[in-house]
């Protein structure tokens, strides 16, 4: 192969990465207001596939916690919306994501994935029952008002919060506390034995990874106007960060955002279609993905790439 | 003063006494072997010195500190480093990736990226695995994968190296081969327990001898004391 | 002093209830190493049959307990040899097969749930069957609910008399203990796997019919039950079947209790019971 050659094909991907963002990042000047309204929705799930993957995917321990930290962020929004402008609100939902994320990270993940797993599972319920609790008791309302905000500003924070969590995971992803993390996943007692301290950096990365979601609970927030513990704390958020990371593959960041990409256009179909199927539709996707594509598309786009290169490496 | 050392170290799992009462030490520039028949201890207590298991009673020291308790990763970073029975290497990572992370997080110094990779290749060349750095671990030989992980385990800079088992599921040359290692690695100047079913090598290798059976410690000596000890002989041709 | 009686009557009541739940995920987990998070849906789907058959044809619901018992026990075992035998062959480690049961398992909870919703609706649902009230040591409870008691316990017993009496329960005690050397004693493992499914499954909806007669009920109720029987599984101790038994009851007075005191919070009760656990003592009551 030339060094030419080489050289093209390792720029093409972050040269189209680059293009793509700039067109991103300058959209509300040519776009529709349902295309901002679209793709402000299709960069909330690469958000929640993205951050649910930054730490499960390397480690192994599956969350299923992605919906209460967007819950935590929705209402962030509508309690402080009024009295803060809105990417300091932005700024606290995350902010309050990640301690929530700290605190049961430093509970559980001390203790095998499983406690890790039926933990998250379970908290967006009982923050739900929570907030329930809290809002007939001493606010004697049920649900709340949200600010509104125009649909530009919106997207552009969105926006904003894509790049620095795409930041975010190229940064970890090159760097020691990767490295650390994909030891972890791959055998955390010998990691722990050449002196990684895991539990540490298991939390403080799951801590990290909340932040995200909350920013991007907060910042939608705004443009439903009305919400209420039934809406905000919905475990399908968690399912949908999880169905689109696993589908699109976890074992290279574009996995989740092909991933996020696909079903949140399919969503945006089948909800206008299909109304009441599109779960179960999910659902069946969810379950052979597992089954059958364990590495996602990704994973089968690279299995098939190395099968007509040919070479030492490529699968049978 | 030695460099380890355990008194009544005890542990127990459900009813039942994996490790009791046993006291040992290891001094800076032996090499001391530890045997003795199936389930009698000897990996329970290598994970009672390593800190992945803690003691329900005694206390193990190492340069004179109390580690009882620490966790591994800490004991780690005072300089006791281990393999274990069950190869253990990180299998979707390079060679070279698996030793790196032993540089980077084991020792308490910084390196750079380069250096670190630098002496990672180094203690790769120390084993004989440079031809082999960019292949995934998985890949690797048993014997290999061995290899690697005592790399590893020396990438951490340790003081006491423990090898669990370490000539286990190796054929004769492949045993032989990993003595050489176990000596080229005291000469370093790096003090070494190690667990061992396969005689020959802990005869030809070890200054020190100790024995366990059910948990408690019951022969101590040089191994031409152990080969004629009547009690050792006896636990072995009982089982 | 009939306060306190009612609130403990009530707690042994619901207590009742969730030991059922519970030994049917304990089952599953313990045996079949599977955390069927879609559990709440077989009770859900327990529940809306038996109000269709009820209040459709007038079936009832002890009708039902042998229509959808023996129902998700085929359902649960089938599930499992078509989806979990499967995984199980293609999982690289019993970590790797953890994980993935449980995301196939979070599939199927919301294939069930958007099921249910096709079919009922989020609509809230309930009837009337037996709340001729009855006097029990001084309080009034409906007659609905000592019967389900009742039949939980009667469920209870059958099932511990079945492990420990018949040569399949053996068999499942056997597995849950050690399924390499059960499969080597000449236990077919697969069929004792699909079984525990199966009967887990059974279980709840049994439990879901019992419910129904008592309570309300919807097409979203099965996350909250789900998440109860997580918690009193964990309490129990993982992997231990009378654990979960004893938990639920424990569970179900606490709930009791909580309810009477500050109505809302009882899961939120549950939850700090579940960090205690987490803190303190993660292996449960009973666990190994």
């Amino acid at each position: 192969m030339k060094p030419g050659n080489l050289n093209l094909q390792r720029m093409w991907g972050p040269g189209l990465a680059f293009v793509i963002l700039a067109l991103l990042a300058t959209l509300p000047l040519y776009a529709s207001a349902y295309s901002i309204i679209l793709v402000t929705d299709i960069l909330m799930f690469v958000i929640l596939a993205l951050s649910w993957a930054l730490f499960s995917a390397p480690t192994g321990y599956i969350s299923l916690a992605p919906a209460a930290f967007f819950g935590v962020g929705i209402y962030t929004s509508a309690i402080l919306g009024r009295q803060l402008p809105l990417p300091l609100v932005v700024f606290l939902g995350g902010l309050i994501s990640f301690c929530l994320a700290l605190l049961v990270g430093a509970l559980t993940l001390r203790l095998r994935g499983i406690y890790f797993a039926m933990f998250t599972f379970g908290l967006v319920e009982l923050i739900k029952h929570f907030w329930l609790w809290y809002e007939i008791k001493f606010t004697g309302t049920r649900g709340r008002f949200v600010v509104v905000v125009d649909q530009q500003t919106i997207y552009l924070i969105m926006f904003t919060i894509f790049v620095l969590l795409l930041l975010t995971t190229y940064l970890i992803r090159r760097s020691r506390l990767g490295l650390a993390l994909r030891s972890i996943g791959e055998c955390e007692e010998a990691a722990a034995h050449i002196g990684v301290n895991v539990n540490v950096l298991k939390t403080l990365t799951f801590a990290l990874s909340a932040i995200f979601i909350g920013a991007a609970g907060s910042v939608i927030a705004t443009r439903w106007t009305y919400v209420d513990p039934y809406i905000a704390f919905n475990p399908l958020y968690s399912f949908m960060a999880v169905l689109m990371a696993i589908f699109g593959g976890i074992g290279h960041p574009y996995g989740p955002i092909l991933g996020a990409v696909i079903f949140a256009y399919l969503e945006e179909i089948l909800l206008t279609r299909f109304p009441y199927y599109y779960m179960l539709i999910f659902g069946v996707v969810l379950i052979i993905t597992v089954l059958y594509l364990p590495e996602g598309l990704i994973g089968l786009m690279t299995k098939t790439r190395k099968r007509l290169a040919g070479g030492q490496d490529a699968p049978a | 003063m030695p460099l380890l050392e355990g008194k009544g170290v005890t542990r127990y799992f459900g009813g039942l006494a994996a490790v009791q009462n046993v006291d040992f030490h290891v001094d800076q520039g032996e090499i001391v072997g530890l045997i003795g028949p199936n389930g009698a201890g000897k990996t329970t207590l290598f994970n009672l010195i390593s800190g992945a298991l803690v003691p329900q009673s005694g206390e193990i020291k190492f340069k004179g500190a109390n580690i009882t308790g620490l966790k591994p990763h800490v004991i780690c970073r005072r300089g006791i480093a281990r393999t274990f029975q069950l190869v253990r290497v990180f299998p979707n990572m390079s060679v070279l990736e698996n030793v790196l992370m032993g540089v980077l997080f084991g020792k308490p110094d910084s390196h750079t990226m380069d250096q670190a990779r630098e002496e990672a290749e180094r203690w790769l060349d120390f084993v004989g695995l440079s031809a082999v750095k960019g292949l995934p671990a998985r890949s690797l030989t048993l014997a290999n994968q061995k290899r690697l992980e005592v790399a590893r385990a020396l990438a951490t800079g340790p003081e006491l190296l423990l090898l669990d088992e370490l000539m286990a599921g190796l054929n004769p040359t492949e045993v032989a081969q990993a003595m050489e290692l176990v000596s080229r690695i005291w000469e370093q100047g790096i003090t070494i327990f190690m667990v061992e079913h396969v005689m020959k090598a802990i005869m030809g290798v070890c200054n020190r001898i100790m024995v366990l059976h059910h948990g408690e410690k019951i022969a101590e000596g040089t191994p031409q004391e152990i080969a004629t000890s009547r009690t050792v002989i006896e636990i072995y041709l009982g089982e | 002093m009939t306060k306190i009686l009612e609130v403990l009557i009530t707690g042994l009541l619901v207590g009742g209830l969730y030991a059922l739940i519970s030994v049917g995920l304990s089952l599953q987990y313990g045996v079949a190493r599977i955390l069927n998070i879609s559990h709440g849906e077989f009770i859900m789907l327990g529940a809306l049959i038996t109000w269709t058959l009820y209040t459709a044809l007038g079936i009832s619901p002890l009708i039902s307990l042998v229509i959808c018992g023996p129902s998700a026990l085929a359902l649960g075992f089938l599930i499992h040899r078509t989806l979990f035998k499967r995984l199980l062959a293609s999982s690289a480690s019993p970590a790797v097969f953890e994980s993935n049961s449980m995301l196939a398992a979070f599939g199927l909870m919301f294939i069930l749930q958007n099921i249910a919703l096709i079919i009922w609706r989020a609509d809230t649902r309930a009837y009337s069957y037996l709340s001729i009230p009855v006097h029990v040591l001084g309080t009034l409870f409906g007659a609905n609910r000592l019967l389900t008691f009742g039949i939980a316990l009667v469920i209870g017993l059958a099932f511990y008399l079945f492990l420990h009496l018949t040569r399949t329960g053996k068999a499942i005690r056997a597995a849950a203990q050690d399924p390499t050397t059960a499969g080597l004693m000449g236990v077919n493992i697969n069929h004792v796997l699909a079984l525990c499914f199966g009967l887990g499954a059974a279980m709840a909806a049994v439990a879901g019919v019992l419910i129904s007669m008592c309570y309300a009920v919807t097409a979203v109720m099965g996350l909250e039950y789900t998440v109860i029987a997580i918690i009193v599984v964990v309490l129990g101790g993982l992997g231990s079947i009378p654990g979960s038994f004893l938990g639920g009851f424990i569970l179900g007075l606490v709930g009791s209790i909580v309810t009477f005191l500050e109505p809302g919070l009882a899961l939120v009760a549950y939850y700090v019971i579940f960090v205690l656990l987490l803190l303190i003592r993660p292996t449960g009551l009973l666990g190994r």
